[in-house]
């Protein structure tokens, strides 16, 4: 029973790393409707400018600070100068740039900061703590409190104020939006910066424990691809509530089903992907899409 | 004799001088082309014409590479004999991938793919009583092992994975290009510019589809195959998440994949880190710049996107990757 109890609370703290990424995915899904490949990528870049400052001297807060800054000026400058152009093109065609970008910033992190893995000191302390036998550390629970103050934090941006009626109207219809005077454009690229900003929070909070390489988020954006077609590819509430329970599920699975162990993690994932993709398409949250043919 | 053809005899009296003029190693370099060669070759079918993308070609790759390496390393069977069963293996995985592919949009679908490709590693590791897991396989010294050629015509082991590598190389291509040519290739680039009207003019949209991705990954499965006869071994890091993903800038460096800049994409897989080893102060043995340079040969092709169609669509019969 403790052991139950100690994989799902470990399950919930990789859960929501899972479930930022997979908002940050889901924001720009909603808004262009691509997936963006380079999300994960896009983090680690964030997490390595956190690194180097805090290697500078900085202290933790004011150096996430100032990474979160860059990481939405940097989304916004992606979007306007490489996916604007071709924006409203084959769809296919953005979902290929955006494993050039993929590939691109991977090679950048390794081209900069090298291949070696970083410790990452984050605000949280990894020490275990103990209650009744199930062991948890500061950094845990951290990073679950933290997925849900960002999810509260989007859910307010989107129904509570002007600039989220801009950007769903945005992303539901452009056309209408335009008439009524919404700047179309530039809530799109508000989306990829909010979108890079989540990102960047995600492979903050997921660099303590993961330990800082380029290749960090290789796997986490499958389990946030995981996520996000559970939760239904458009509902930020599915993404981070599907986050949460892939982190349990897989770390369920993985210790009472032997078969599939740690092994397995990453099939099992993909075998959630498939299912849910085949099955039901609008995942848990998400709505049934109806095509015009 | 039409313009095409004459540039297809020009690439094959190439192909047999290189190894005349070239070194041994530049040598097995290009054989080991030739392999990217036929894997692109397939996945310009499959993307560029038929409209499917798939960011998991390396898993196909690998399907025909354990194959090979399987039948070789236990059960004693000629390397040549292997290639054709890796094709069928791998073509048949393709077929039954086709069926899950066709209720996928194109963006599930990459993300699918992607997820595979990211996925085989880790599967190829957990079955290590059949692939060896970690280890791999390694096919030196079998007698079963390739260079039952070598000596004739006075070739060296190099330049005999090269005839070899080559000679099905080009056979592929004339058979992508006959059925790329045929009704089989018109019905698939008719469903990829509009399922609606292929199917209102009696065109079979799964059918197509389906056959599309068994004999893309029949393609794969044999690119796979040889490149695992050319370095004689197998092991899941052979075929990591970047092969599939360079394959993927291979097909669209090949002129958004047609099947005629196959070579080109194949090349510059091969070769980038060289290039890339030329530019002041950049170390290639370092891994990061050459990934950058894929990574942004991708990003600036895709942003000529535009341009390249509006060129595209007045030359016929070519593929483009990116259909909606």
């Amino acid at each position: 029973m403790t052991n139950f109890i100690q994989q799902i609370v470990s399950g919930l703290a990789s859960g929501g790393i899972y479930g930022l990424l997979a908002l940050a995915l889901v924001l720009i899904h909603r808004s262009t409707g691509v997936i963006n490949f380079a999300q994960g990528e896009m983090a680690t870049l964030s997490a390595f400018v956190c690194w180097t400052l805090i290697s500078h001297g900085w202290a933790f807060w004011p150096a996430f600070g100032a990474t979160l800054v860059l990481s939405f000026a940097g989304g916004l400058a992606l979007e306007t100068t490489i996916i604007r152009p071709i924006q409203g093109g084959p769809l296919l065609g953005i979902v290929i740039l955006t494993i050039g970008l993929l590939i691109a910033f991977n090679g950048l992190d390794t081209w900069i900061w090298g291949g070696a893995a970083k410790q990452f000191h984050g605000p949280f302390s990894t020490a275990p703590i103990r209650v009744g036998g199930v062991a948890f550390s500061k950094q845990d629970l951290g990073v679950i409190a933290v997925a849900f103050v960002v999810l509260a934090l989007v859910g307010v941006l989107f129904t509570r104020t002007r600039l989220g009626l801009g950007l769903r109207a945005a992303a539901v219809n452009p056309d209408e939006a335009r008439l009524v005077g919404v700047r179309v454009p530039s809530m799109l690229a508000l989306g990829w910066g909010l979108a890079a900003v989540l990102g960047a929070i995600a492979g903050v909070m997921a660099a303590p424990s993961l330990f800082l390489e380029p290749n960090m988020m290789q796997t986490v954006l499958l389990y946030a691809f995981a996520a996000a077609v559970l939760g239904g590819m458009d509902s930020p509430l599915g993404a981070v509530v599907g986050g949460l329970l892939l982190g349990v599920l897989l770390n369920l699975v993985g210790t009472y089903v032997h078969w599939i162990g740690g092994e397995l993690r990453l099939a099992t994932a993909l075998a959630v992907i498939l299912a849910v993709l085949l099955v039901r398409p609008s995942g848990l949250f998400g709505r049934a899409a109806a095509r015009r043919v | 004799m039409r313009p095409k053809q004459v540039a297809f005899g020009l690439g094959v009296l190439v192909l047999v001088v290189l190894p005349f003029v070239l070194s041994d190693f530049r040598t097995v370099q290009l054989a080991t082309v030739g392999a990217y060669f036929i894997a692109i070759l397939g996945l310009d079918v499959l993307t560029g014409h038929s409209g499917q993308i798939s960011l998991g070609h390396g898993a196909f790759m690998a399907v025909g590479g354990y194959t090979t390496a399987i039948l070789m390393a236990n059960h004693g069977v000629r390397d040549l004999v292997t290639i054709p069963i890796a094709a069928a293996v791998a073509g048949g995985i393709g077929l039954v991938a086709g069926v899950p592919a066709l209720r996928l949009s194109g963006l599930y679908l990459a993300l699918a793919t992607f997820g595979i490709a990211v996925v085989l590693p880790t599967i190829l590791k957990k079955f290590d009583h059949f692939t060896g897991g970690s280890t791999g396989i390694t096919l030196f010294g079998k007698p079963t092992q390739t260079g039952h050629g070598v000596g004739v015509w006075g070739l060296t082991n190099n330049q005999w994975l090269y005839v070899l590598t080559w000679t099905i190389g080009c056979a592929l291509f004339l058979f992508a290009w006959w059925l790329l040519d045929s009704r089989f290739g018109r019905s698939l680039r008719a469903v990829r510019d509009s399922e609606l009207a292929a199917a209102a003019s009696g065109v079979n949209r799964a059918k197509y589809k389906v056959l599309a991705f068994g004999v893309s990954a029949a393609f794969a499965g044999v690119a796979g195959a040889l490149f695992a006869i050319n370095v004689a071994y197998t092991s899941p890091d052979t075929f990591p998440i970047t092969l599939s993903l360079y394959l993927l800038v291979g097909a669209v460096v090949g002129f958004f994949g047609s099947i005629w800049g196959a070579a080109l994409g194949a090349l510059l897989i091969q070769f980038l880190p060289d290039i890339v080893g030329l530019i002041p102060h950049v170390d290639p043995k370092q891994g990061g710049p050459t990934t950058f340079f894929f990574g942004l040969v991708l990003v600036v092709l895709m942003l000529a996107l535009p341009l390249v169609l509006r060129v595209a669509s007045r030359v016929a019969n070519r593929g483009y990757l990116g259909a909606r």
